[in-house]
């Protein structure tokens, strides 16, 4: 559930507050804390440790741990059974497709809005409706894929009643994987779109000039100019959609309840009823997934840094 | 002529008709209720349930409580790191940045587990005065984990569009201390970025399920969940009610950020 915060800096502008220098004396800012520097951050790093860093270490923890407190790599081999390894290839297939699928379609919308010379209303439209749809997940997100498309969705009976087209007897199913993965694009295309539009609009107009002076048809320059410079930010943004959809689970068990087994629903009923009878395992499972969701994000991150190199 | 090249129209188009369908769809659904014609029942229904204004009154207050709680957290913190300590600043980043690379049924099953009440540290046993309070505030606490990120980041830009040191500095002149400074010169000058932060927390944490749902409390989202369960239009007429609190969260946004500074300072 991952959303941008669409008010995102327009001032990437390189602010510098330097080591402070309060009274024209410089000081450490360790060695020359004081009792209000202390008092300011104290909130934040007591909440980081409570409610991030401890409970995350205590579940890496009991995840190495045999029922009887000794050190175990029993709980992560378990995670090997057909159950589990399905559970996390469905994951991983549902969160690759919506975030590939994602990825290319909210670029060619944002290509489309911003140099497609659509009328200038189009673009603030789209961008502010992104801002909704990509906070527009979880339940009601299932709600309105069941009321379009369920068995007795408004689409379906429509297709049926008036075009003589079944869908369910086509093969379509709301509650499967090309289902779910529909459903999670209502969340990532949009996001993609934000993500990717101020990437967008950091190809210069001259670049584009520049090609076609020296001859490059349109083709020839996105070939060689605009998808090299967009690369690392596509590539950034797939692993980050990746997590996203990797981390969800709202939208999919309101959907498809447990018919649909992919890891975040397995780990929650693991929570509720302790499903599978070992503590470790449970943990083992929430080590799994963020492993997962920790690759991607650390991609993100890297590829990140390198993108800002041409597009400031 | 109508402006555009006609691929851009077409990929619009395609688009705007993924988007739009299901919410006409689903709009159109929930007036369905009856065999014949169009009615607003279901709405009726939803709105006339008590557990509907309980559960929205309910996930409303844990929403300000995250929201003023994330205020006081952040907000010290990050004009410590912009006065003094631009060197933690990575650090910091990467902190706030934890609530998107772990799951959030990751982070609420380390909270059960860490918190329960067999555990050395059982808050999710806590009472006050007759009244149960462990739940409550484990979820604030999560919500405000979830809302992080987006928190830190809206506060940051806040703090870059204004002269954070020169503030300080006139107001320290001027007799005041730390938390003056912050309560009364800092938090006013960004306002704006905060009121950001503030409802996008409200679009994030309104209708979350997941979290509340596994520490058993009656929040919006469960309520969903369970009508969804149990009923056929009135989950529709919910979704088109979700759909408005979220837009209307993020239009304030959008509204607010009419108002925000553009200008960096300058040194």
């Amino acid at each position: 559930m991952a959303t941008v915060n669409s008010t995102a800096e327009p001032t990437a502008g390189p602010v510098q507050t330097g080591p402070a220098s309060l009274g024209g004396r410089k000081r450490n800012f360790l060695t020359g804390m004081t009792l209000g520097d202390f008092l300011a951050v104290a909130p934040f790093v007591l909440f980081a440790l409570m409610f991030l860093l401890l409970p995350m270490s205590y579940l890496i923890v009991q995840a190495f741990q045999a029922p009887d407190g000794s050190f175990t790599l029993d709980n992560l081999a378990a995670l090997g059974t057909p159950k589990t390894l399905d559970s996390f290839l469905i994951s991983i297939r549902v969160s690759g497709a919506s975030a590939i699928l994602g990825c290319v379609i909210g670029l060619f919308i944002a290509l489309a809005i911003i140099r497609g010379k659509l009328p200038d209303g189009i673009r603030s439209t789209v961008m502010t409706f992104s801002g909704v749809a990509s906070n527009f997940a979880g339940i009601p997100l299932a709600f309105a894929f069941l009321a379009t498309l369920g068995r007795l969705g408004l689409l379906t009976v429509v297709l049926k009643t008036v075009f003589g087209f079944d869908l369910y007897k086509a093969g379509f199913n709301l509650l499967s994987f090309w289902g779910l993965t529909l459903t999670y694009l209502y969340f990532q295309i949009p996001l993609m779109i934000l993500i990717i539009a101020p990437a967008i609009d950091g190809l210069k107009r001259e670049w584009s000039e520049a090609a076609s002076t020296l001859g490059a048809s349109n083709w020839q320059f996105w070939r060689f100019v605009g998808l090299p410079v967009l690369w690392p930010n596509l590539l950034g943004t797939l692993s980050l959609l990746f997590a996203n959809a990797f981390g969800a689970i709202a939208t999919a068990y309101a959907l498809t309840g447990s018919t649909l087994n992919i890891v975040p629903v397995l780990l929650y009923a693991q929570i509720q009823g302790d499903v599978l009878g070992n503590r470790g395992l449970g943990a083992a499972l929430a080590l799994g997934m963020v492993i997962i969701t920790a690759l991607a994000n650390v991609i993100y991150l890297v590829v990140r840094t390198r993108a800002e190199r041409w597009l400031k | 002529m109508i402006r555009g090249k006609p691929w851009a129209w077409l990929v619009f188009g395609l688009g705007a008709l993924y988007f739009l369908l299901p919410l006409l769809a689903t709009f159109l659904f929930s007036l369905s209720i009856r065999k014949s014609g169009y009615t607003l029942d279901a709405y009726a229904n939803v709105l006339a349930d008590p557990r509907f204004q309980s559960t929205l009154g309910y996930s409303l207050f844990i929403a300000l409580c995250t929201i003023v709680i994330g205020l006081v957290i952040v907000v010290p913190a990050a004009y410590y790191i912009r006065l003094r300590a631009p060197k933690l600043r990575p650090i910091v980043e990467f902190v706030t940045l934890l609530p998107l690379i772990i799951p959030a049924i990751v982070l609420v099953f380390g909270y059960i587990r860490l918190y329960s009440t067999s555990s050395w540290l059982p808050v999710l046993g806590w009472q006050l005065g007759g009244q149960y309070v462990g739940g409550p505030l484990i979820l604030t606490f999560a919500y405000v984990a979830l809302g992080l990120p987006y928190m830190y980041r809206a506060i940051d830009t806040g703090l870059r569009t204004i002269d954070v040191q020169t503030l300080t500095e006139a107001a320290t002149i001027l007799g005041a201390n730390r938390l003056t400074i912050i309560a009364q010169v800092i938090f006013p000058n960004i306002i704006i970025a905060v009121l950001s932060g503030a409802f996008l927390t409200l679009a994030i944490v309104i209708g979350e399920f997941t979290i509340a749902s596994l520490l058993s409390q009656p929040v919006f989202g469960v309520y969903m969940q369970n009508v969804g369960a149990n009923r056929a239009f009135e989950p529709a007429a919910l979704a088109i009610i979700s759909f408005v609190i979220t837009w209307g969260a993020m239009g304030m946004i959008q509204l607010l950020s009419r108002f925000a500074p553009k200008t960096a300072r300058k040194d």
